[in-house]
């Protein structure tokens, strides 16, 4: 019974992973085996030493997007789903318009943000802001000054700013329907029972609610970092400006089109898959914890 | 109509330091490819006519636009071997362009829409695409320079060249009339006319840069011009250095002419710069003769001229001007209606068919029908045959991994042109491990 799920899980998960481990030590553009040369750690090397900038670049990248999913996305996500659960007149419209961003092909999306949203001269916000005209519009996918500066080169980016409130924007609704689900199965007389004892709104929410929802916590825990990690499609859509690259963006680069290099876009790959394992280990470790305690 | 062809003289110099620069590499590859070339180049000899073919044929396409594909489908209904059932699988350009080694290895189309030179040559070399020298001995009308862009390595054709554009400096006719202004021939000229577009209250240059691609032919253009055809297509092909004070000077000169372009060039894409142009805020726009897709009002309104001369000892002879066409996958289904349709693309016949769909390109074929020529296509065509060196533009004429890492430059560039010297020597430390793995590989 469990030979099924096994062999896909095997033969789909782990087989491809351990291959993408196993082409990280070669150079192969990918036409025939027997072009096929192993290297060693030589594109682990050079991923820091000759491609250093991209992929700190993609790292800090990948970084910010999770922290403002789960600073930003997440907490108004799950606030928009306790408004929306007080059976509020309409809720039913609201619900489907902040979900509507999830729902929206990612054609939809590229043209929403690109063309109507940030285009310099036609776009919604430079014509709101009055800053439409030659020289003094503001690029707002083409400026890769810094935000935030780390050290030197590195940082958040402008553009990389502009490109996250997309990213916001969907991940809003996709957990205020998790969220949604889940409140709808908390007991309304523990609610109740709060609120007879006092306790304002907040405090219902944070010494109640929330403890008792806590395997839908975990789930949308898991999706924000998830989707931090696999970023991809929205940067992609708006065409990767300069100083928005990510993880996914470097080994799609690296391994899609001509005379592709499956090596070094597997090596960034194994950099991806070392995020997750990390975050993996990291959260049965601590659920074991919980659980031995 | 002699004229509406390189001149042969250039594409050969363009072949034969091609074939120098990758020379050492093909060799490699191609003692492996070998047998898979010989096996589909001899068995199936072609008759050299069209009508004998039978059964589907299926031609895959980036035509995506509807010109184009109105085009394809225009040559497809002029081919004369009605026993031929043909099947067009049109992709979304960009999905095709990204997907072309999964489609090539899948071999599920015969023919295959691609590009010229190095992009062909590379896939040839790989014994990814099919030997048509039998098809070629059949050709007439397309010249020498068009031959030498479709042969690679070995010394056999895996191409057929059906059309071009050239990348110039386009301007709208009514705001130039309007100011009278006039084309310049040096560069102290196109600065001077620079100046005094700017007192006119008109950016001079419109730039854009969506997609990291679009600046490259302002690159192309300033290394023609300053350090010559030669040094261009050597440092395409991985020789020479971007540390070189040549290379540094292209961007010495590059940055000096920053002020006159558009601000924020990367958040804007090339038709919303063409449309700047179309609506008088800006003078002129180096970009592909495409710009005059943008709209049917550009169009009509659109002219053009040559980069012009920055050194008198090199010239402006040499330009952008990339040749589109067909090529066979190297075990294709039906191989003797992919060859018969391959010979009818690089007919009059066929390209007067596309063109009279998609009027943006010049063909290939010195027997079509110039005389249907609009005066842009008119002045590709002259500016092509007076061309003393032709490349096909970058992200054609390098490898495809390292005109990624150029492109990233370029866009970085712009912004902090400060910052120049770090980023060259970033990108002459990933063209030798680019060109390293390539060549190995």
């Amino acid at each position: 019974m469990v030979g099924v799920p096994t062999f896909l899980h095997v033969s789909l998960i782990w087989v491809p992973a351990i291959c993408t481990f196993l082409l990280s030590f070669t150079n192969w553009n990918g036409f025939r085996f027997d072009n096929m040369e192993f290297v060693g750690l030589r594109n682990y090397k050079q991923l820091f030493t000759v491609f250093e900038k991209d992929l700190y670049e993609a790292l800090l990248n990948n970084a910010w997007v999770l922290i403002f999913l789960f600073v930003v996305a997440t907490p108004l996500g799950i606030l928009v789903a306790y408004i929306l659960d007080k059976n509020l007149r309409g809720t039913a419209v609201y619900q489907s318009v902040f979900y509507f961003p999830v729902v929206l092909s990612l054609a939809v999306v590229g043209f929403i943000w690109k063309s109507v949203i940030y285009s310099p001269r036609q776009g919604v916000l430079n014509v709101l802001l009055n800053r439409t005209e030659e020289g003094n519009q503001i690029s707002w996918l083409g400026d890769s000054d810094q935000v935030i500066t780390l050290v030197s080169d590195y940082g958040l980016s402008k553009n990389f700013l502009a490109i996250i409130a997309p990213m916001i924007w969907r991940h809003v609704g996709y957990i205020m329907v998790l969220y949604l689900a889940g409140l709808k199965a908390v007991d309304p007389s523990l609610r109740e029972a709060a609120a007879i004892d006092g306790s304002n709104e907040w405090q219902s929410f944070k010494n109640v609610v929330f403890p008792s929802l806590k395997p839908v916590n975990i789930v949308i825990l898991v999706i924000t970092v998830i989707e931090a990690l696999r970023v991809f499609d929205i940067i992609d859509v708006l065409n990767n400006p300069i100083g928005t690259d990510v993880l996914s963006i470097l080994v799609t680069e690296s391994i899609l089109g001509e005379s592709s290099n499956v090596g070094r876009g597997s090596a960034y790959g194994v950099m991806l898959l070392m995020l997750c394992f990390g975050f993996v280990v990291w959260y049965l470790r601590s659920t074991f914890r919980e659980d031995d305690a | 109509m002699s004229n509406s062809y390189p001149q042969p003289g250039a594409w050969d110099a363009y072949v034969a330091r091609r074939s120098v620069i990758k020379g050492g590499a093909a060799v490699g590859a191609f003692a492996v490819g070998g047998s898979v070339l010989a096996a589909c180049g001899g068995s199936d000899s072609f008759s050299g006519e069209i009508g004998s073919a039978s059964g589907t044929l299926n031609i895959g396409s980036n035509a995506s636009d509807p010109a184009p594909q109105a085009g394809l489908q225009a040559v497809v209904n002029a081919f004369p071997n009605a026993d031929v059932d043909v099947v067009i699988n049109t992709l979304d350009h960009n999905t095709y362009q990204e997907n072309i080694t999964t489609i090539l290895q899948a071999q599920d189309d015969d023919v295959l829409a691609w590009f010229a030179g190095f992009r062909n040559k590379f896939f040839a070399d790989q014994g990814l695409v099919g030997d048509i020298s039998d098809v070629w001995e059949n050709i007439t009308g397309l010249g020498e320079g068009f031959k030498a862009a479709s042969t690679a390595s070995d010394g056999n054709q895996y191409f057929v060249p059906t059309s071009f554009y050239t990348w110039a400096i386009n301007y709208s006719k009514k705001l130039w009339g309007e100011n009278g202004y006039t084309e310049p021939t040096t560069s102290d000229e196109l600065i001077g006319l620079a100046e005094q577009m700017m007192s006119d209250g008109v950016t001079p240059f419109a730039f854009a840069n969506d997609g990291k691609w679009p600046i490259m032919g302002t690159f192309d253009a300033l290394n023609l011009r300053l350090n010559g055809y030669d040094f261009h297509v050597d440092l395409m092909g991985g020789n020479g250095s971007w540390t070189d004070d040549r290379v540094r000077n292209v961007f010495t000169t590059w940055e000096s002419l920053l002020p006159f372009h558009q601000e924020g060039a990367n958040g804007r894409t090339w038709q919303e710069a063409a449309t700047d142009v179309e609506e008088g805020r800006a003078g002129m726009y180096l970009l592909g003769t495409f710009a005059a897709s943008n709209s049917e009002a550009f169009a009509a309104d659109m002219d053009f001229f040559n980069v012009p001369e920055f050194d008198s000892a090199i010239g402006a002879g040499a330009l952008d001007a990339p040749i589109d066409g067909f090529q066979m996958v190297a075990s294709p289904t039906n191989e003797a209606a992919a060859k018969e349709m391959l010979l009818h693309m690089s007919t009059p016949l066929a390209q007067d068919a596309y063109l009279s769909e998609d009027p943006s390109v010049v063909a290939s074929n010195s027997g079509a029908n110039t005389s249907v020529y609009n005066d842009l296509q008119k002045k590709s065509s002259e500016l092509a045959s007076a061309a003393t060196g032709i490349s096909q533009f970058l992200d054609r004429d390098t490898i495809p991994d390292f005109a990624g890492a150029c492109g990233d430059m370029f866009a970085e560039f712009i912004e902090n042109p400060g910052g120049v010297d770090g980023m060259l020597a970033d990108l002459e430390e990933k063209k030798v491990a680019i060109f390293a793995d390539f060549n190995a590989g």
